[in-house]
């Protein structure tokens, strides 16, 4: 999933200082599980901002909703008919959601209430950590099925690096370096001998690198 | 011969090798570099110029080396992974060859996050076996990394560099094995300090036939002060410091600490020299260049033959 973290409320109340009808716009999938932009995360938010805007003695009429999902324009649309009541939006969706809705409501202000992190898992409750990097090119068939792209800090093809140490990376002590991850896994699956064989360069075109991507399926379009 | 470096022949001629460190300023302080330069100056076959090493920005290396170059010195040429993609990187293997540069060392580099621009972004584009086999692939066979075809190709005898003390320690020497099969003709060590992981690293590359393949040079750094050796034992990716080495600083006294620390330099060299499959010594006397000349003299690397 997409996971995010929750922006700052200083940070959000700059935002919209200058506005009046606020609605706070919550989304149903990755960032509700991950607890930064759910309906929960909706409502907290919502209620401190009124609280803040109270002492300062600024009533603010601050809404909430929450859709399920807002990169989809079929939920994007159900806001439509109230859109017009408000002066500024503030969506809690990943970065796809919030630039989404914008793209549907040309005149209204919208601003992110949640910095989109990676694409990651959840460990544990509180706890989510970074599994794939979206390169366009997947590569674990060849690395015991652990990427050292997203999850080695020097994306290394070849690893580990002189800085693995205790099967930790270099630059954090708490990170498992991805090289002996990758090294023990092959063992277990008894195909260390895959170790040898050279990685060739990537091909980066697929990421980031070749510009802003697209899949494109004529199969399914209707 | 690959690119004819003075490290090459020395090399085939089947010398001992030394080689030495130098590490440019943070400026354009040319003075500071060219000292540091003068005490290598015949006391070393070649002196690596580190490429803003520990991620803390420097005068660039290709611009050390060429400096190097004109002090009578042969440089090494170092270049990381951290900072230059593919087209920068093949740019200034073609720009230092051109410039007489004749050797250079492909490393990884030390992560950002330890220098003195943290939010850096770190390029990584390839790895330092990419490089290696780049490097070659340029040398060899004329072509760029995308397959084009150059235009007159560089000349490099190809470095790399290995750590036998980082973990996993028994996949190390596989990890040297596909830096050689990439590329490397000479492999330079971090800094030894546990001789008994040096030994038996260096046995098994002899016997997977690696020492046949390329030339490894073991790195010494001799200790200054208790206070370097418990540094570099905590703080220093990857590196291995045993108590034994601190006693023996510790109890040598705070006046003959540095005599000390140049003693074990001394004897780890005199051992490396007779040991099978290690072809020479690389010396990283950081910030300490003016004792190299003592350093090479005390450990009977002098006179450097001529080649």
């Amino acid at each position: 999933m997409i996971v995010a973290d929750k922006k700052p409320i200083e940070e959000i109340v700059e935002e919209i200082k200058d506005h009046e009808r606020i609605l706070i716009l919550g989304c149903n999938e990755c960032v509700t599980v991950c607890e930064a932009g759910g309906k929960k995360e909706v409502e907290i938010l919502a209620s401190a901002l009124r609280m803040y805007f109270l002492n300062q003695g600024r009533e603010k009429n601050i809404e909430e909703l929450t859709l399920e999902r807002q990169c989809d324009s079929e939920y994007v649309e159900e806001i439509r008919g109230v859109s017009d009541q408000y002066d500024a939006l503030v969506s809690l969706a990943c970065g796809v959601g919030v630039q989404f809705t914008a793209e549907h409501y040309p005149g209204l202000p919208i601003y992110p209430g949640v910095n989109t992190c990676f694409l990651g898992a959840t460990e544990h409750r509180g706890l989510w950590t970074e599994r794939c990097q979206a390169c366009g090119q997947c590569i674990l068939a060849r690395t015991g099925g652990i990427c050292p792209v997203s999850r080695c800090a020097k994306r290394i093809m070849n690893g580990p690096c002189g800085g693995s140490s205790n099967g930790k990376c270099e630059i954090n002590p708490d990170l498992a370096c991805a090289w002996q991850l990758i090294v023990d896994r092959l063992d277990s699956l008894g195909r260390l001998e895959e170790y040898e064989t050279l990685s060739p360069v990537k091909d980066w075109s697929a990421d980031r690198a070749g510009g802003p991507r697209k899949v494109e399926r004529e199969d399914v379009q209707s | 011969m690959k690119s004819g470096s003075k490290l090459e022949r020395i090399l085939q001629a089947g010398h001992f090798a030394f080689t030495g460190e130098v590490g440019p300023p943070r400026g354009c302080n040319v003075q500071a570099l060219k000292e540091k330069i003068s005490h290598l100056k015949g006391h070393v076959d070649a002196a690596n110029v580190t490429d803003n090493q520990t991620a803390v920005v420097r005068l660039s290396s290709w611009a050390a080396s060429l400096i190097c170059l004109q002090e009578g010195v042969e440089p090494n040429f170092q270049m990381v992974c951290r900072d230059r993609n593919r087209l920068a990187m093949q740019a200034d293997i073609l720009g230092a060859s051109a410039h007489g540069i004749r050797n250079m060392l492909c490393l990884s580099g030390d992560h950002q996050v330890f220098g003195d621009h943290p939010q850096a972004k770190g390029v990584f584009d390839i790895d330092s076996i990419q490089l290696l086999a780049m490097v070659k692939g340029m040398r060899d066979d004329s072509a760029f990394q995308s397959g084009g075809g150059i235009d007159e190709a560089p000349k490099m005898f190809i470095g790399a560099a290995a750590n036998p003390f980082a973990e996993p320690f028994e996949w190390r020497i596989h990890r040297l094995a596909k830096k050689i099969s990439a590329g490397a003709d000479f492999i330079q060590t971090q800094c030894v300090y546990n001789m008994d992981k040096a030994r038996e690293w260096v046995k098994q590359a002899n016997d997977l036939g690696l020492t046949e393949k390329a030339s490894l040079l073991m790195g010494i750094t001799p200790m200054k002060s208790v206070g370097m050796a418990r540094y570099m034992q905590s703080k220093v990716p990857g590196m291995e410091v045993p108590e034994a080495i601190i006693r023996r600083l510790r109890e040598a006294g705070k006046q003959n600490v540095a005599e000390e620390g140049i003693k074990i330099a001394c004897e780890q060299i005199q051992e490396f020299k007779e040991m099978p499959g290690v072809a020479g010594i690389h010396l990283m006397a950081i910030e300490w260049e003016h004792r190299v000349p003592e350093i090479a003299e005390r450990a009977g690397m002098l006179p450097r033959p001529e080649v």
